[in-house]
């Protein structure tokens, strides 16, 4: 039963038909990382257009939990404005820490990655896509405002 | 053939398994299926009953004082060097260093050695299916000496390239570093051979027997080994416990690694005279009671035979490969058990190994997953990570048929959505 809430089939789903898994044309923002205790790899490119995140994807390859986690980031930030972006991802981590409770109106299908909590080592595999989502969006004041038009 | 089913019939399994209190626990309410021996083994009562007994009658600090718990300390610490050194066939004990083990002797034949031997143009001779461990100490020496590294190919079938050892083996070589059998791959090299091939160009030949000493008799004089590191924690002794076999005149000839008290002669406020080998190299308070363990361990495994182990261990690498192959995983590395040890990387119906391990645990069986501390090695076999199971002294074919039946566990899972 354990494995079912693990592995819930929204979280198949998503690891076997990621959602913008690919790079983003004109993207200004892009970051990669890895993993390095498991080798798993994520690049996050993100387009801004008026101080929002006007496209978003991912490439790369891991595990089906920092895959799925990869492609439920790109659901719940794209086309969302900036600050809101990043509050998500702020959140987000909050709710894998603990110390937020999931709710579905907020986090969507990201709720799902909550049975990931009873496994502490594959935490870092839920995380991973919004750490280098994260450090490609602190280079957003670079991006935007020193980009020549 | 026959030769091994007898050799393997000497183990006697059931009897070994109740020696460690470890396999009757449960996990997740199964009985627990350790097959993570190559990351460390589990340990006999006979070695925690060492470290109890060391630390309720003898405990003290080694070649310190004169009181009675003091000689009682050192005479354990140093039979202990003894014993090492006879079950790897050195010819004297002072050939034996103490320390935590392969990592720390790589290092420390790097710092103590390489510093002192290698100039700029100079090159180290390493193979593709090396440890981190045996990678990141020789990277620091080079930074530190202008040296090069080289990586001697592995072939298809994960087997050393030797065709190509006389161009990455040359009068430039000094150091040949190579695992004595893979932790990825399984691979056992021919040490012998390659020893006479470093020595033919006068480099010095050194081997990682992290892997190799636990599962195989081994025999420094024979193999005309220069440097062999051994991991006790691998081979039923506790964590820190081992260290490193150096020929004599190497360790003599070579500076100290960390200074402290205990590796010195003599000490003046601007110099300092160093302690004869292998006190040299052993500064501070030592591993004592890991090695008293390590020295329990040894004796359980000399009871059983080095022999015996490697029969067992081949018997049961060819079964697991076997129903591995039939339930569709690739395997990395030979397939020959005759050649490998008997950790067995493999990939299993394109799910992650991260993914069947969580899956394999929740049935009870412990695997590894991931790249092993071999990142460029995971390049050139073209994956991210492998799941990898190793079995030991305590392994049964029935728990290869637990392995495959979590496997297919997962596959369920994998395949629903």
């Amino acid at each position: 039963m354990a494995l079912e809430q693990l592995y819930q089939e929204v979280i198949l789903d998503h690891y076997k038909n990621p959602r913008g898994k690919r790079a983003v044309p004109g993207a200004e923002l892009s970051c990669s990382r890895n993993n390095p205790l498991c080798g798993d790899e994520i690049t996050i490119y993100a387009h801004l257009e008026d101080g929002a995140v006007a496209d978003l994807g991912f490439e790369g390859s891991g595990c089906s939990i920092s895959i799925a986690s990869a492609s439920m980031l790109v659901e719940a930030a794209r086309g969302r404005p900036l600050n809101e972006a990043q509050d998500v991802a702020v959140r987000f981590r909050a709710m894998m820490a603990g110390s937020v409770e999931p709710d579905e109106d907020t986090f969507g299908d990201l709720v799902s990655l909550t049975g990931v909590r009873k496994y502490p080592a594959r935490i870092k595999c839920a995380v991973l896509a919004w750490d280098v989502f994260q450090e490609a969006l602190s280079g957003a004041g670079d991006a935007t405002g020193d980009a020549p038009h | 053939m026959a030769r091994v089913a007898e050799h393997a019939a000497a183990l006697d399994v059931e009897r070994i398994r109740a020696d460690f209190p470890i396999l009757r626990r449960e996990v997740h309410g199964r009985p627990l299926v350790y097959l993570n021996s190559a990351a460390t083994t589990q340990k006999p009562r006979q070695v925690i009953q060492a470290l109890v007994e060391f630390y309720e009658q003898h405990n003290a600090n080694a070649h310190r004082g004169v009181d009675t718990l003091g000689e009682e300390a050192t005479a354990l610490f140093e039979g202990a060097r003894a014993k090492l050194a006879a079950f790897v066939g050195a010819p004297d004990p002072a050939c034996i260093v103490f320390n935590r083990g392969t990592t720390e002797s790589i290092n420390l034949v790097a710092h103590a050695y390489g510093r002192k031997v290698l100039k700029e143009g100079d090159e180290v001779l390493l193979t593709q299916m090396e440890h981190h461990s045996n990678m990141i100490p020789w990277l620091l020496l080079a930074q530190a000496t202008g040296a090069t590294v080289r990586h001697l190919p592995i072939r298809e079938d994960g087997t050393l390239e030797l065709d190509a050892l006389g161009s990455f083996l040359t009068h430039r070589t000094k150091i040949f570093s190579v695992t004595g059998m893979s932790n990825v791959l399984g691979t056992i090299p021919p040490l012998r051979r390659l020893a006479d091939a470093a020595h033919a160009v006068g480099a010095v030949l050194m081997v990682d027997g992290a892997q190799l000493v636990p599962h195989l008799p081994v025999d420094v004089v024979d193999l005309d080994l220069d440097f062999l590191t051994v991991s006790g924690h691998k081979m039923l002794g506790p964590t820190a416990s081992g260290g490193l076999y150096g020929r004599r005149e190497l360790l003599e000839r070579m500076d100290p690694f960390l200074g402290g008290g205990e590796m010195i002669r003599e000490v003046f406020w601007d110099r300092a005279t160093w302690a004869e080998v292998p006190w040299k190299f052993e500064a501070g308070t030592m591993n004592i009671a890991q090695e008293v363990g390590l020295a329990a361990a040894i004796d359980y495994l000399q009871v059983l035979g080095m022999e015996n182990v490697r029969a067992h261990e081949e018997r049961i690498a060819a079964y697991a490969m076997g129903r591995l192959l039939d339930a569709g995983a690739r395997i990395f590395g030979p397939t020959d058990p005759s050649v490998r040890s008997g950790a067995i990387s493999f990939w299993f119906k394109d799910i992650h190994p991260h993914d069947l391990a969580t899956v394999l645990d929740q049935e009870g069986v412990a695997i590894r997953a991931g790249h092993h501390c071999a990142q460029p090695l995971m390049r050139v076999l073209g994956v991210p990570a492998t799941a990898r199971a190793s079995f030991y002294i305590y392994n049964t074919p029935d728990e290869v048929d637990a392995l495959i039946d979590a496997l297919r566990v997962a596959e369920r899972l994998f395949r629903t959505a």
